[in-house]
C-alpha cells in the first residue's frame, strides 16, 4: 500500500501535517522502533520518520514470528490442524477456535448441536472480555498509567480458571472440536460464569473509574489517531476500530453464526474514531459480552454436545470463507478442499494484520507518544499478523 | 590539645550551623552523616517504592531476599556494583564517562543548605534557596551530556525532552519560591530572607506556615511548586524523559551497571532534595505541628515523644509480621531475621525516648517525617497517573503553572504591601 522508498502517503483520505516551513533545515530523523521495544507489543518493527517528535510517515516491518501456520495446515488433516489455530491469537484462542470449526463444518455440511453451541457462545464471550481486559491492561500501560494493569491481570485470572476447569488449558484451550465440543461442561460450570458475571461487572467500573474521566488519560487519548469510517473501510479495518469510527459493522448481527441470533445484545459506535472512542467501545463490548453470557447460561439445553461426524473428515470438494467476530475484528477462513484428508488451501485474514495497515495513516502529524498509543488500540496480537 | 577540644566543642554550645560557625570539624561530620543518611534513605525509597507500588497494585513485591524482600535493594545494589561496565563503541567516552557524576554532584550539593533543624544543617548561606535551586537546576547537563554521548537516538531524545521540561519548569518553581521570599519580609524587621534557616525562622515568628498563609495564595504557590517538583525530577506523571514505553529507558538507555545506578542514586536524591525544599518553604521545616496552638511544656513533651513512638510502631509492625510468618522450617531463618529487625527498631525507638536525645532529634525527625510524605505522594502519582503527552507537559508548564505563578507572586507581593495598612483602616473604621 505505501511505497517503502518514499512513504508517499496512500491514496486515501489521510492526515498529512502540512510542510513545516521553519528557517532551521533540520534532517529527518529516522528511528527504528522494534522489534525489541516494550510498547510494541511482541515483535513488531516500526520504522519511524520523525521530524522533531512528529511523525513524517512510518512504515510496519513484519514476520519476526512467522511460523507458516498457513503452510502447515495444508499439511495436517482437518482435526488435526485445530490446536494450531489457538496459536494465532493467543489472547483469545476460542474464538479462533470456533472460526476454525464452524468453517470445517460448513464444508461438512454438518451443525453443531444445540447445546454445544450455547456452551460455544459462553466461551467465546468469556475469552472477549479476557482479551479485552488485556487490552485495556496493556494499552493503559504504554500510556503510562501502570496499575490497571495489575487489576485487569487479576480478573483475567478468573475467566483463565473457568477454562482451566473446562479443557485443562489456559491460554491456548483447543476447546472446541469439529461438530461440537469434545467435553461436557464440569459440574458447577453455570454456577462459575453466574459468579464471574458478578465478580467482574464493578471491576469493569473499577478500570473506568480510573481512566475514562482521567484528565491525563483524556488528553492523551481523545483526537489521537483519528481515522474516519471511509478510510477504516477503504482498509478493510473491522472490530472495535471500525465501531468507534461511526461504523455499524458487528458479524455477530450482521451474518449471525454459531446462536448469535438468539441473544439481545446491543452493537456500540463511536463517533469520532479517535483512541478514546476505542477505548469505550471496547468498556461496552465487554459489558454487552457479559450481558450475553448472562443470557446464555441461563438458557443452555440439554442435549448431546458432538454431531455426528465421520471420523476420517474428507470434506466434499469446494470453497469456503466463514468468518466471526473475534475480539480483535473480523476473523475469517478461507478453505479450499480437493476431497482429500487434508485442505489444498488454508487462508487465514486475521484482524489484527489488516488493522495494523491503518497505523501508517493514523499516526502521520501525530507526535512519538501517540505512536504508541495508536499500536495499543488497534490491539494487536503478532502471533496473529504474522501467523 | 585542649585547643583541638575547645575548637570541637565550640560548635556544641553554639545556636549556629557548623558552616556557619567555621567548625570545619563538625562541618565534616555532618557533610559525611548527610551522605550516609542520603545513600540510607534512598535505599529505603527503593523498598518503600516497590513495596507501596506493589500493594496498591494487588501484588507483593519483592519477598524472597529477606523477610518481606527487605535485603533487595542490598541485593540489587551488589548485582549493580559487580555488573560489567560497558561503554559503547560509538559513544564519547569522556563525556560518557562523567555525566553520571555530574548528575549525582548535582543532586548531593543540594543538601549543603538543607536545614534539618535549626543548627543541624552543613551551613547557612544568607543565598541559600537561590543556591538550591542553581545546583539543582546543574543536573540538567548531565543528563544532556549523558544523551548526547550515549550516540544513539533514544537517549538523545530523551535528554532532549529531560532538558526542554528541567528547564520551564524551572520558571514556575521560581516564581512560586520568590512568593514566599516575599512572605518572609513580613516580620518585625520588615527585612525578607534567602537563607533556607531563616525562612523557617520567620514562620516561627510568624507563627504560621506558608502555605497558609494569605490563604489560598500560600496554598496555591505550594500546589504550584509540588506539580513543577515532580515535573523538575522526572518523575510521574511527568516521566517522559525516560518513558519506558516509548524510549525504553530514555536519556540512561546505553548506561549500566554502577553508572545506570548512580543516575538511579541522583533521581531519588532530587526527588528527597526538592521535597526538603518545599517541605522547608511551605511546610515550616523542622517545626513541629501546631507550635503556637498547641504550646506549652506539656505539648512539647507529648510531640517530643513522637520519634520514640514510631518507631516503636515500625517495631510493633515487624512483630505483627513475625506473628503472621508461615511456621515452616523453611521461614526460620526469615522469621529470626524479621524479628532481628524489629528488636533494632525498637532500641532505637527506646533510645529515642531518653530527654538528652529526645531533644535533639525532635526537629530532624519532624522534618524527615514531611519530606517522607512527599515521597509518599510520589509513589502514589506513580501508581495513578498516566503519562503526559511532551506538547502536554509544556502546555502546564508555560500555560498553566506560569501564569498562575506571575498572577500568585503579584498577589502575593500586593498583599504584602497593602496588609498592614488595610489592617490599620479596619481597625480605625470598627
Amino acid at each position: 500500500m505505501t511505497d517503502p522508498k518514499t512513504l508517499s502517503p496512500p491514496s486515501l483520505e489521510t492526515h498529512v501535517a502540512e510542510h513545516d516551513e521553519t528557517f532551521l533545515d533540520a534532517n529527518e530523523l529516522v528511528i527504528n522502533m522494534g522489534p525489541q521495544h516494550p510498547a510494541t507489543h511482541g515483535v513488531l518493527r516500526v520504522i519511524l520518520r520523525l521530524d522533531g517528535e512528529k511523525v513524517m510517515g512510518l512504515e510496519c516491518v513484519i514476520g519476526y514470528l512467522h511460523r507458516g501456520v498457513e503452510k502447515i495446515g495444508e499439511n495436517r488433516t482437518y482435526t488435526m490442524f485445530n490446536p494450531y489455530v489457538d496459536r494465532m491469537d493467543y489472547v483469545a484462542a476460542v474464538s479462533n477456535g470456533l472460526g476454525y470449526c464452524e468453517a470445517v463444518e460448513k464444508l461438512l455440511s454438518v451443525e453443531a448441536p444445540p447445546r454445544a453451541q450455547y456452551v460455544r457462545v459462553i466461551l467465546t464471550e468469556l475469552n472477549r472480555i479476557s482479551s479485552h481486559q488485556l487490552w485495556l491492561g496493556t494499552h493503559a500501560l504504554d500510556i503510562g498509567a501502570i496499575t490497571p494493569l495489575f487489576y485487569t491481570f487479576r480478573d483475567r485470572e478468573e475467566i483463565l480458571k473457568i477454562f482451566e476447569k473446562y479443557c485443562g488449558a489456559r491460554l491456548t484451550t483447543h476447546a472446541f472440536r469439529i461438530g461440537g465440543l469434545q467435553y461436557e461442561v464440569y459440574d458447577g460450570f453455570e454456577r462459575d460464569v453466574k459468579n464471574f458475571v458478578s465478580f467482574v461487572k464493578p471491576k469493569i467500573d473499577e478500570y473506568e473509574g480510573l481512566l475514562t474521566t482521567n484528565r491525563i488519560w483524556l488528553e492523551r487519548t481523545k483526537g489521537v489517531g483519528v481515522i474516519s469510517g471511509k478510510d477504516c473501510i477503504a482498509l478493510g479495518v473491522t472490530g472495535p476500530v471500525l465501531r468507534a469510527s461511526g461504523v455499524k459493522w458487528d458479524i455477530r448481527k450482521a451474518q449471525p453464526y454459531a446462536n448469535y441470533k438468539n441473544f439481545d445484545f446491543e452493537i456500540p459506535i463511536g463517533l469520532n474514531g479517535d483512541t478514546y472512542d476505542r477505548y469505550l467501545v471496547r468498556m461496552v463490548e465487554m459489558r454487552q459480552s457479559l450481558r450475553i453470557i448472562e443470557q446464555a447460561v441461563a438458557g443452555i439445553p440439554e442435549g448431546p454436545i458432538m454431531a455426528k461426524v465421520p471420523k476420517v473428515m474428507k470434506p466434499p470438494v469446494g470453497e469456503i470463507y466463514h468468518s466471526i467476530e473475534a475480539p480483535k475484528g473480523e476473523l475469517g477462513y478461507f478453505i479450499v478442499s480437493d476431497g482429500s484428508t487434508q485442505p489444498y488451501r488454508m487462508r487465514v485474514r486475521p484482524p489484527s494484520f489488516v488493522n495494523l495497515q491503518a497505523l501508517d495513516i493514523m499516526c502521520r502529524g501525530q507526535l512519538v507518544a501517540d505512536v504508541i498509543a495508536v499500536i495499543g488500540t488497534l490491539d494487536i496480537v503478532l502471533g496473529e499478523v504474522d501467523r | 590539645m585542649g585547643a583541638l577540644v575547645q575548637y570541637i566543642q565550640s560548635y556544641l554550645s553554639s545556636d549556629l550551623t557548623p558552616g556557619a560557625a567555621g567548625n570545619w570539624f563538625w562541618a565534616t561530620v555532618y557533610v559525611l552523616l548527610v551522605f550516609v543518611g542520603l545513600s540510607v534513605a534512598v535505599i529505603c525509597m527503593n523498598w518503600l517504592e516497590r513495596k507501596i507500588l506493589a500493594h496498591m497494585q494487588v501484588r507483593l513485591g519483592p519477598m524472597r531476599v529477606g523477610p518481606h524482600g527487605l535485603l533487595q535493594p542490598i541485593a540489587d545494589a551488589l548485582k549493580l556494583l559487580l555488573k560489567e561496565d560497558i561503554i559503547p563503541a560509538e559513544a564519547d567516552k569522556i563525556v560518557f564517562w562523567v555525566a553520571p557524576f555530574i548528575v549525582v554532584l548535582a543532586a548531593f550539593t543540594v543538601f549543603v543548605v538543607v536545614p534539618f533543624g535549626p543548627t543541624h544543617a552543613i551551613t547557612d548561606m544568607n543565598i541559600g534557596i537561590l543556591f538550591m535551586l542553581g545546583v539543582s537546576s546543574l543536573s540538567v547537563l548531565g543528563i544532556v551530556t549523558a544523551g548526547w554521548a550515549s550516540n544513539s537516538h533514544y537517549p538523545l531524545i530523551g535528554a532532549l525532552r529531560s532538558s526542554a521540561q528541567m528547564v520551564s519548569y524551572e520558571v514556575a518553581m521560581g516564581l512560586a519560591v520568590v512568593s514566599v521570599i516575599l512572605m518572609t519580609s513580613l516580620n518585625a524587621e520588615g527585612t525578607g530572607t534567602l537563607s533556607m534557616i531563616g525562612i523557617v525562622r520567620a514562620q516561627q515568628a510568624q507563627g504560621m506556615w506558608f502555605i497558609f498563609k494569605f490563604f489560598p495564595l500560600g496554598l496555591i504557590a505550594f500546589a504550584i511548586f509540588a506539580v513543577a517538583m515532580v515535573a523538575e525530577t522526572n518523575r510521574a506523571p511527568f516521566d517522559l524523559p525516560e518513558a519506558e514505553s516509548e524510549l525504553t529507558a530514555g536519556f540512561h538507555t546505553e548506561y549500566s551497571g554502577f553508572r545506570w545506578s548512580l543516575f538511579f542514586l541522583a533521581e531519588y536524591s532530587a526527588m528527597i532534595a526538592v521535597s526538603s525544599i518545599a517541605v522547608t518553604l511551605w511546610l515550616g521545616g523542622w517545626l513541629r505541628p501546631f507550635p503556637n496552638l498547641l504550646s506549652g511544656a506539656t505539648w512539647d513533651l507529648v510531640f517530643s515523644l513522637f520519634p520514640g513512638l514510631a518507631f516503636l510502631f515500625l517495631a510493633g509492625m515487624c512483630f505483627f509480621n513475625v506473628a503472621r510468618m508461615p511456621k515452616h522450617p523453611l521461614f526460620k531463618i526469615q522469621t529470626i531475621g524479621l524479628a532481628g529487625f524489629g528488636v533494632v527498631l525498637g532500641l532505637i525507638g527506646v533510645i529515642l525516648f531518653v530527654p538528652l536525645v529526645r531533644d535533639r532529634v525532635g526537629d530532624i525527625f519532624w522534618f524527615s517525617a514531611k519530606v517522607a510524605a512527599f515521597m509518599y505522594l510520589y509513589i502514589w502519582y506513580r501508581g495513578t497517573f498516566p503519562r503526559y503527552r511532551f506538547d502536554q507537559l509544556m502546555k502546564v508548564g508555560w500555560k498553566v503553572l506560569l501564569p498562575t505563578g506571575f498572577a500568585v507572586l503579584i498577589l502575593t507581593a500586593a498583599t504584602a504591601f497593602f496588609e498592614p495598612s488595610v489592617e490599620q483602616w479596619l481597625r480605625h473604621i470598627l
